[in-house]
């Protein structure tokens, strides 16, 4: 286990989550413990119906747990209600999709900023949102990009895009699930770099896969199988992104 | 960027994506505004249109006219026997002092005769008050005087109309005309007065005394009708109920016995009431359309909103993600029906003022765009966009953002 001295930003103790459907239950999670500390790179694996995706969404706040705790940054974000995850999502939770997702029609600068609209933690001036938002898109190296909407960027582009987007409120954790999905092996490798990069300035990112190489680049993989987590290791030959952007 | 310039902006940026359908969404609203407007405005118009007319009529003017007469049981009808005298005249001018002028009046057609050209009018008697109980004074000339009307003197005043197709360019004044053959003397001519509310040519007359109306045109005693008038208009219904208590006595009519009054008086504001009553038939008419048509549109917008909702269900659930709370997005929904909905109701206020600008000039009406209309029917499509934005909006907020990221 990869635990260090410091409080985890992620406590999760014997959590399930049953879904009804109609006289029979699924046990979709099935009493899984874990910590993640500050820092760390970790990736979630295992096959469809494993229940990483409903870790995922528990992870992400957009589901609550059946039963068991999950405490976020000291925060215990098990019982929330659907407003008070929302805010623990604006807050704390940046999330990086497959497919992007992000908003057709709107600029590149738009999308990055779309986080700061839904914020109540810090209300920054429209000067200060928009240098937020650029400074992310700097980071990912799409400034000059800005005025682009997602029909003129690549797969590539706009992934980098979400990252930023995800980037925007400085979030806890980065969580992204399946980001090189629908992108080629070197648009891949590219995006994981800029997780790798991220993660060396100390970001802690979750991500959710399903292929081998690319739970590599990260240094602990946490296997899924049956609703249960059936390996945790440190990663011995981690992979690094080649060159640079 | 604030949260509402942003809800603003995704709002337009929404109903500049499908041009089309906004349109047609909006049309129920355009259509349904658009006659909220023209009801207003052409009930506006049509309203100082009659006011105008009735003023045109004279201010604050009541006639006394002859009533029904029953001789043997059989009731004759309005005016059929004149049972008001000179007498009756005199008695108004002497004992009711809310009224300031008061002229007897008769009436006939006949044909005048000028050189060469003759013309078939109505001859009108009237006493020196006439020009001030009609508010209608002369242009050129002068009126009779009492003295004329003592007389019986055969002198008269030309209304517009008379003056210009017996005398052209030439001046009237002076000259003399013959009415059913007998010389009389233009002493003036009457300003133009256009118009009645019945649509008849108010020009179209010839003023004579009535004393010399009466003897020497009609050959009668009866008066024809009184007309009274008051200085302000609150004194009206004091002067009507003076009027007919002061006739009531001279004629021995004797109302606890159950005696019909053989006169009956109308005043301008009972006049004006009826022309209204009329208006208010097209205006109820016009309202339905307005309220049906509205009722469509405002369903329509909630139909739209319903597809747009689903269209953008993953769009939704992204802003979920991101920490859009269900108010946020509900708040997104409903701005942007109510955008649509202004969005119509601006084009149909445009419309309605359009159609009232066709309609007013068509009838001749005045025209009367009012703030008030504008406003109300901006008001109205506000009020339909959130009525029937708010169900869409309400669906859109309750989306499970899981379900929501995972819509194709």
């Amino acid at each position: 286990m990869a635990a260090s001295s410091a409080e985890p930003v992620i406590r999760i103790r014997d959590l399930t989550r049953v879904y009804r459907m109609g006289d029979s239950e699924v046990r979709a999670l099935d009493g899984v413990t874990l910590d993640v500390a500050p820092g760390e790179f970790l990736a979630v694996m295992g096959p469809s119906g494993s229940g990483k995706s409903t870790f995922m969404n528990i992870l992400g706040c957009l589901d609550r747990p059946t039963s068991g705790t999950y405490v976020l940054e000291g925060t215990d974000v098990s019982t929330l209600d659907r407003n008070e995850r929302a805010g623990i999502r604006n807050d704390k939770i940046g999330f990086v999709f497959q497919s992007f997702n992000l908003l057709s029609r709107t600029s590149a600068l738009e999308n990055v900023e779309l986080p700061l609209l839904y914020s109540r933690k810090h209300r920054l001036s429209d000067a200060g949102q928009l240098e937020k938002a650029r400074g992310c898109l700097a980071k990912v190296g799409l400034a000059e990009r800005w005025d682009h909407t997602p029909a003129q960027l690549s797969g590539g582009q706009q992934q980098r895009v979400a990252v930023a987007r995800a980037l925007v409120n400085d979030p806890a954790i980065l969580l992204a699930d399946e980001p090189t999905g629908n992108l080629d092996s070197r648009t891949s490798d590219e995006i994981m770099g800029i997780f790798q990069e991220l993660n060396e300035e100390g970001k802690t990112v979750v991500l959710i896969t399903h292929e081998h190489d690319i739970a590599e680049y990260a240094r602990r993989v946490v296997a899924f199988r049956d609703g249960r987590i059936v390996s945790d290791d440190v990663v011995k030959e981690r992979r690094s992104a080649k060159g640079t952007r | 960027m604030t949260k509402t310039t942003s809800i603003l902006k995704v709002a337009f940026r929404a109903m500049g994506r499908n041009k089309m359908r906004s349109l047609l969404t909006a049309l129920g609203i355009i259509i349904g505004v658009a006659c909220v407007v023209a009801t207003i405005g052409i009930g506006e118009g049509a309203r100082v249109q009659t006011e105008q007319q009735l003023q045109s009529l004279g201010t604050n003017f009541l006639m006394i006219h002859p009533g029904t007469v029953t001789s043997s049981g059989a009731r004759s009808g309005w005016g059929s026997n004149s049972k008001l005298s000179e007498e009756d005249v005199a008695a108004i001018r002497a004992e009711v002092p809310t009224v300031s002028y008061v002229s007897a009046s008769i009436r006939s057609v006949a044909q005048v005769v000028y050189g060469n050209q003759n013309w078939s009018t109505s001859i009108q008697g009237g006493e020196v008050d006439w020009p001030a109980i009609r508010s209608w004074n002369v242009a050129q000339g002068q009126f009779f005087t009492d003295q004329d009307n003592r007389a019986a003197a055969k002198v008269c005043v030309l209304g517009q109309t008379v003056a210009t197709t017996l005398f052209g360019t030439e001046d009237p004044v002076g000259k003399t005309i013959r009415i059913k053959n007998i010389p009389f003397r233009v002493v003036g001519v009457l300003e133009p007065k256009g118009g009645s509310m019945m649509g008849q040519d108010q020009d179209d007359t010839v003023v004579a005394p009535y004393q010399t109306v009466r003897k020497k045109i009609m050959g009668t005693t009866a008066v024809g009708m009184i007309m009274a008038a008051v200085s302000t208009p609150e004194l009206v219904d004091r002067a009507q109920e003076e009027i007919t208590a002061l006739l009531r006595q001279r004629h021995r009519i004797n109302r606890a016995a159950g005696q019909e009054d053989d006169f009956m008086i109308r005043s301008q504001t009972e006049m004006l009431a009826r022309a209204e009553e009329q208006s208010k038939t097209m205006a109820i008419l016009l309202w339905s359309i307005a309220g049906v048509s509205l009722l469509v549109g405002g369903i329509g917008i909630m139909n739209i909103m319903l597809v747009s909702v689903t269209e953008r269900t993953r769009e939704i659930g992204v802003r979920m993600a991101i920490g859009a709370k269900g108010s946020d997005i509900r708040a997104q929904f409903l701005v942007e029906a109510v955008v649509l909905a202004i969005a119509g109701g601006v084009l149909g206020i445009a419309l309605g003022v359009g159609i009232q600008e066709a309609v007013a000039k068509l009838a001749g009406w005045p025209v009367a765009v009012t703030t008030s209309s504008v406003s109300l029917a901006f008001v109205f499509s506000a009020v339909i966009g959130v009525t029937f934005g708010f169900y869409p909006a309400l669906k859109a907020s309750r989306l499970d953002p899981i379900e929501a990221l995972r819509y194709e």
